[in-house]
């Protein structure tokens, strides 16, 4: 069996469910894994044979494409039977309640599990009912952790480095999950973080939890060096918690003007899908100093690289 | 309810607590025909009367049996969660002797047939005493009064129209003008459902920090210093459910000053449980108001210490499986209480933070008061309602040994210092703890 070649377990966690739990080593050491699978998926051949036998279910019960296609990609190229599971959240009220969908697919006898689901916390409870391992492909308004992943490998192979970089985050702060788990990872790794964007769109007590607060994006950027834009959700543009997205863009969009305060090699990144003209500029997202499109990139070697790290604590018999 | 016991019971060498003196002696107490007979030092085994059953409580406390202000019972419509018969027995595990049922039923406690319903239901399976809080709106929908002289009078003892706050403050204000006509005991849940949103714990950095929606506080604040308002305007008598944080604390407190008829309750979560309990998204710590941050918990315990709160409730509420196993946003509210409130709220006893007359008070004699119950007391002449509650037995909860027919207790496998040891409801004992 391979088992005998497998190298130790450094990463000491059954599931990965957040970056809130994982040690400064944990996170260093999936970058670092990372970083190998990114030049494997640059190469023709990229298959690895290190998930083969295994099955992965990606269980998404909300719909996304970018999430979904970079898990199934990964693990297809670590050689896992993938397997996309998108259970529209309007089909699970009618019946099967998230527990009873659990023990479903933890009968099919998985090895992974990929979820992404609508309420925080969800992805904590199917993790207690089944015995394969969990990736929380993000869950509600908690985390979302393989995006924060990619996001830190991004920028530390654009900067060299994370620590003492001073990163800002732009947009509706509350309502995202890829927000919260950056401002975790990012202060882990010693970067000065700063939030910025309306008041109706902050969290309560996000001055307490690290970061410096600022409402007026200009001031936020002054000597930046990554700037990462959210994206602002339709539903919440329109009176909600902010008046309009023509409003939105001209005090909290970047656009080259803003991004003219930020230091001259400043680096732009976005979770995507984006808002073009609500959150970011076209001319801005496009531009020199984007990093969006290698995000996307980074994502499917992190997932790569978060799946190994996992698999190697799945049991071999 | 349970039938009287003709036969007299004496107990001996006990630590006698009544909270409506304040007496806390060593003693006896005589109970016969149902009724408290004698009480005080000089009842002793001796003096037993011929065929008199006698109990040595070798010191344990006997104290008036609890009186819970505010449980929900299942019945009608909710018979899977829980039925008078397994209410009465976690009452009666849990030294509660009388316990007032809450109207959010289906079909809700809104016309006095059903209080005629309740009251049979509770005569033929219910080993403790059961009182129906009727709705203060029909249907509970917040628009039109009940018939509150009609409830009142097929013996309904205080209105609420449940876990839901009336909204409407000219209906608010015509039903505590038109509650004084009976001198009706309006109890009202104080939080603004616009303000508590999509909100599912209280508001702060450890909600953001699990990605949650949080209620404000002000979502009670404001619909208390409305009601207050109200009363002011109108008079009457008004009761606020569940007050859970140090800034309604201090609008009690004003209205107390003032003269005002205004009482108010917690309930045993909001004493000895706070938000940090929701740790991973536990559901059994999701309860309505939401648990507040420890510095509200820690107000509240003054409160309750200081007399501003008058009224410990257990806020019992059953939920199966089906409505708790669920992501914490999704799962519906509630905890059960009613077995474990007097255990429970025997550690801020133990702490040294309330005594035990003070918390028996609020449990028993205030409820009592309030509702316009007998019991709450062990004077003579009053119901033989007691309990024997060996106030430093260890005890660890096991959900499996729960009397009530759901088990989403916030306290299951917690450590507790003190139980009931036996409960007896009109001289009959209904709970003998092994």
């Amino acid at each position: 069996m391979s088992a005998a070649t497998a190298p130790p377990s450094s990463f000491p966690h059954r599931h990965l469910l957040g970056i809130d739990g994982l040690s400064r080593a944990d996170i260093v050491a999936l970058l670092d894994m990372a970083e190998d699978y990114v030049a494997l998926s640059r190469q023709v051949e990229k298959k690895k044979a290190t998930l083969r036998g295994r099955t992965q279910i990606n269980l998404f019960f909300e719909p996304s494409t970018r999430t979904q296609s970079s898990f199934e990609l990964a693990g297809k190229r670590l050689g896992a039977d993938v397997m996309n599971m998108s259970v529209a959240s309007s089909s699970v009220k009618k019946g099967e309640t998230l527990i009873d969908t659990a023990a479903t697919l933890n009968a099919m006898r998985p090895d992974i599990i990929v979820v992404r689901h609508h309420a925080a916390g969800a992805v904590h409870l199917l993790s207690r009912k089944v015995d394969c391992s969990v990736v929380n492909a993000g869950d509600g308004q908690h985390e979302h952790p393989t995006q924060a992943l990619l996001d830190a490998l991004t920028i530390r192979r654009n900067k060299g480095r994370i620590e003492g970089l001073t990163i800002v985050i732009c947009g509706d702060i509350m309502h995202s999950r890829v927000a919260r788990s950056n401002m975790i990872l990012l202060q882990a790794l010693g970067a000065r973080l700063r939030v910025c964007g309306p008041r109706t769109l902050l969290p309560v007590g996000v001055e307490r939890m690290g970061v410096e607060v600022f409402g007026d994006l200009k001031k936020a950027l002054v000597g930046a060096d990554i700037v990462m834009m959210l994206r602002l959700q339709r539903e919440r543009m329109n009176g909600g918690f902010v008046p309009s997205s023509k409003e939105y863009f001209r005090y909290w969009g970047l656009d080259a003007e803003k991004l003219a305060f930020a230091k001259a090699d400043a680096l732009v990144m976005h979770p995507g899908p984006m808002n073009r003209g609500v959150e970011i500029s076209s001319e801005v997202a496009d531009g020199a100093q984007s990093l969006i499109r290698e995000q996307v990139e980074m994502g499917v070697a992190v997932r790569m690289a978060v799946m190994e790290a996992l698999a190697r604590n799945l049991p071999n018999h | 309810m349970p039938q009287t016991d003709p036969r007299p019971l004496l107990l001996v060498d006990a630590r006698l607590v009544d909270p409506s003196t304040g007496r806390d002696e060593r003693g006896g107490l005589l109970i016969d025909n149902g009724v408290i007979r004698e009480v005080g030092p000089s009842v002793v085994a001796s003096s037993a009367p011929n065929g008199a059953e006698i109990v040595d409580c070798r010191g344990v406390v006997v104290a008036p049996g609890l009186i819970d202000m505010q449980a929900f019972a299942g019945e009608p419509g909710a018979e899977h969660r829980e039925t008078m018969r397994t209410i009465s027995q976690a009452a009666a595990a849990g030294g509660v002797t009388s316990v007032a049922c809450l109207p959010n039923t289906d079909p809700p406690v809104d016309g006095p047939a059903i209080v005629d319903f309740l009251l049979r239901r509770a005569r033929d399976r219910s080993i403790v005493r059961i009182y129906p809080l009727a709705a203060l709106t029909k249907g509970r929908l917040g628009e039109e009064m009940t018939e509150i002289g009609l409830l009142k009078e097929a013996g309904a003892v205080a209105f609420t129209d449940g876990p839901q706050a009336i909204v409407n403050a000219q209906v608010m204000r015509r039903i505590l003008v038109y509650a004084q006509e009976t001198n009706a005991l309006v109890v009202h849940h104080v939080e603004d459902p616009k303000l508590v949103g999509d909100g599912v714990m209280n508001e702060g950095e450890f909600c953001s920090r699990l990605g949650l929606a949080g209620i404000p506080r002000e979502a009670e604040t404001i619909m208390l210093e409305r009601d207050i308002r109200l009363v002011r305007l109108t008079g009457g008598r008004y009761h606020a459910a569940i007050v859970s944080c140090a800034a309604s604390l201090d609008v009690i407190r004003r209205a107390k000053a003032d003269g005002l008829q205004v009482t108010c309750g917690t309930s045993i979560n909001h004493l000895t449980l706070n938000e940090n309990d929701v740790g991973q998204y536990r559901s059994f710590c999701k309860v309505a108001p939401p648990l507040r941050h420890e510095d509200d918990r820690l107000a509240c315990v003054d409160a309750l210490e200081d007399g501003t709160i008058d009224v410990v409730v257990s806020d019992h509420n059953p939920q199966d499986v089906e409505t708790k196993r669920l992501p914490f946003a999704e799962c519906a509210d509630g905890a059960i209480g009613v077995e474990t409130m007097l255990s429970a709220g025997l550690r801020l006893v133990h702490d040294g933070q309330v005594s035990l007359n003070r918390l028996m008070h609020a449990m028993s004699t205030k409820p009592a008061e309030l509702l316009g119950v007998p019991g709450g007391s062990l004077k003579p002449g009053l119901p033989g309602d007691v309990i024997l509650l060996d106030a430093d037995l260890p005890w660890v909860v096991d959900r499996a040994d729960l009397k009530s027919r759901s088990k989403n207790s916030p306290f299951d496998e917690a450590r507790l210092t003190g139980r009931v040891v036996k409960t007896i409801v009109a001289g009959r004992v209904v709970y003998d703890y092994r």
